[in-house]
């Protein structure tokens, strides 16, 4: 995912797009997340300078949600749905597989890809199912799982 | 010489397996072949087993192709696809296909069918219909048709929808919402996902209704963010909408104002939870509210608010078009209506099923579901999402009721069905029940935070043969304390799956020790 590093001219962009309205702090952190991928705590500063917001409050949304990281995610972001359906269709072994095959455990990663468990992608009538960045995959094989990997490490 | 119009399904599941690459496929050798043709990327029908699903359109009939991937495009185009011709690939007319006939599609009726983000298309299949009866017949009727219908609601509590909106309606103040619920978190379940991509547009005029009978001017769509597409194809429709006066100030001249905002999730299950949802629409950790107050007296911003599930929101429409009654005439008991049941997990033809209550499980297993995708027996049968019961396979005659569930201490929830064939752990399902709800907990009550991290001590205890007696008894008893003090159905439930472990599949405790 094409992301830039955190500065606060686009960060009063996003904040300027949402108005400044303290109750969308959920919607500002989506955006910067799209934009800078992460959130440091330079972002949570000034957030909560700008709308209005104790940092405690900030911070307390930032580390509720799982969606929002505070660590540099990355160049590629696989998530493999860990939940039911796709447990039905082999996605332990294929987490197993994963963890192998990209040398990185869940919820860790190195510069080129972080690894997360996601509770449900919706595509459960094609278990296992597999997200990219914004992409989901379904059926997925061990052999599939391989060649979707080939292909964003062909695209470095 | 007129185009040709070709179907292919712009819908995550179909995507998620080459459905752009096909229609790329297909413009391409469209292109080189010289052939008019309009490519139009529609929702699904729901066939999900049949995905990419490609239909041509032929005199009044649209011929289908099922699972069709780019390789075979050249070789359709050689066999006269334009004309529907014969091809490996070929179903024939799409109303014929097995899986869709002997639906009762009342809800899901348009997806597929449309371009979803085609105002017209919207218009000629009864788009706002509804709403400009609405308008004619007044909020007090809309709101006594809902409550003739039976509607209950969609998202697992299933409570009544039209008492919800009477309370709403009747609620005092000035500002009022409508905040729907978009945040289908369950394992199994893709519906809302399904309606939302195939049918936008229908979901606005539903949410219109709800805004129209209780007296809201503002909608709310809380939307997961594992959504990335459903949240493109509405951000567009909300558009659309708008740019056609069907949203905003004065709609129509009707002098209703509506306008809905999006609001994308950020990964937290427990948010699809009503008051949780709420909590996170105002910008705070999803953590539930206590109740009372009800949101319908009490709810986003401190106002009445609806708070509706898609599917149950969607329903509406046709039940304003063609009466409370006609819903009403589906379904068994106090389960009236249909429900859209989506076969998930190890089955052969997945997909979303529309059918009226009182339908067995095993019907919609073996009838449309084929069975297991591995060919081996059914083991497990889980439904209504994390917080469902796993029926054995002795219980799969039970008819899809809500109260038949409750009498076996299983529900229904939001309809999803996901299957385990006989290669399954129960035990290891036992113990991700509680560590799902260990991960999700919002923390808020201790039965749920501790409870849950204790049950996967207890049981993995079980597993490794510790004292298994002693800590069966113990598991029993943390369920009890979780369900009986638990704030919302997240520890509440969690229980379900685990106790019907304990009772169907207690053997598996055993062989789980030598499992993966």
């Amino acid at each position: 995912m094409k992301t830039e590093a955190y500065n606060e001219t686009a960060a009063s962009e996003i904040i300027a797009r949402f108005d400044a309205r303290p109750e969308l702090l959920l919607q500002v952190l989506r955006a910067f997340i799209e934009r800078f991928g992460w959130i440091s705590e330079d972002a949570i500063r000034f957030l909560s300078a700008r709308l209005n917001l104790s940092r405690a409050e900030v911070h307390g949304v930032v580390s509720y949600y799982h969606d929002f990281r505070t660590t540099p995610p990355g160049r590629h972001i696989v998530k493999i749905c860990q939940a039911e359906s796709c447990q039905a269709m082999g996605s332990r072994e294929l987490s197993a597989h994963a963890v192998k095959t990209l040398g990185v455990e869940m919820h860790s990663g190195n510069r080129d890809v972080t690894l997360e468990p996601v509770y449900c992608l919706g595509n459960c009538a094609c278990s296992p199912a597999v997200m990219v960045d914004d992409k989901t995959y379904g059926r997925v094989s061990t052999a599939q799982f391989d060649a979707i990997v080939a292909a964003f490490e062909g695209s470095r | 010489m007129a185009r040709t119009k070709i179907y292919v399904p712009r819908e995550t599941a179909a995507v998620s397996v080459g459905a752009d690459d096909v229609a790329i496929a297909i413009a391409r050798k469209a292109k080189e072949s010289g052939e008019n043709i309009e490519l139009i990327r529609n929702g699904s029908w729901g066939a999900t087993w049949l995905e990419p699903l490609v239909e041509v359109l032929v005199d009044d009939k649209r011929i289908a192709y099922g699972n069709v991937e780019p390789a075979d495009v050249p070789g359709m185009f050689d066999a006269g696809l334009l004309d529907g011709g014969d091809h490996s690939r070929r179903l024939g007319p799409i109303l014929e296909v097995p899986y869709l006939i002997n639906q009762d599609r009342w809800t899901f009726w348009r997806c597929g069918l449309i371009d979803p983000l085609s105002m017209d298309d919207f218009r000629v299949h009864q788009g706002f219909k509804a709403f400009e009866k609405a308008v004619e017949m007044g909020a007090d009727a809309v709101i006594e048709t809902v409550k003739t219908s039976g509607l209950r609601g969609r998202g697992g509590a299933g409570f009544p929808a039209g008492i919800k909106w009477q309370t709403v309606a009747d609620a005092e103040g000035a500002q009022k919402y409508v905040a729907l619920n978009a945040d289908e978190g369950d394992s199994g379940t893709f519906s809302d996902r399904i309606l939302m991509e195939g049918d936008p547009l229908g979901l606005i005029e539903g949410m219109m209704l709800a805004g129209y009978a209780v007296g809201a001017n503002r909608g709310y769509i809380y939307l997961r963010s594992e959504y990335p597409l459903a949240r493109s194809i509405l951000t567009r429709a909300i558009e659309l909408a708008r740019d056609n006066d069907w949203l905003g100030n004065d709609i129509q001249g009707s002098g209703f104002d509506f306008d809905i905002e999006l609001h994308i999730g950020a990964g937290s299950y427990v948010c699809g939870e009503e008051t949780a949802m709420l909590e996170s629409l105002e910008g705070r950790p999803g953590i539930v509210r206590y109740k009372p107050p009800l949101p319908a007296i009490k709810g986003l911003f401190g106002k009445p608010t609806v708070v509706n599930n898609v599917v149950t929101i969607a329903s509406v429409a046709n039940i304003i078009n063609l009466g409370g009654e006609k819903y009403a005439s589906f379904g068994v008991g106090r389960s009236k209506g249909t429900l859209a049941f989506q076969l998930a997990g190890n089955i052969k033809r997945g997909g979303l099923v529309e059918k009226a209550f009182g339908i067995t499980v095993r019907e919609l297993i073996d009838d449309w579901g084929g069975g297991t995708a591995s060919g081996r027996p059914v083991k497990a049968v889980q439904v209504g999402g994390p917080l469902g019961a796993y029926l054995s396979a002795n219980q799969l005659d039970t008819p899809l009721d809500y109260e038949a569930f409750t009498e076996i201490g299983a529900m229904i929830g939001h309809g999803g069905i996901v299957v385990f064939d006989d290669t399954a752990n129960m035990a290891h399902q036992a113990r991700f029940a509680m560590e799902f709800c260990a991960i999700e907990s919002c923390g808020k009550c201790t039965p749920c935070r501790i409870g849950s991290t204790r049950g996967v001590e207890v049981i993995d205890r079980m597993i490794a043969g510790l004292e298994r007696d002693k800590n069966y008894e113990l598991l029993i008893e943390l369920c009890d304390t979780m369900e009986d003090a638990s704030l919302c159905a997240m520890g509440g439930m969690t229980p379900y799956p685990v106790r019907s472990i304990l009772k169907y599949f207690a053997e598996d405790f055993v062989s789980a020790r030598s499992g993966p």
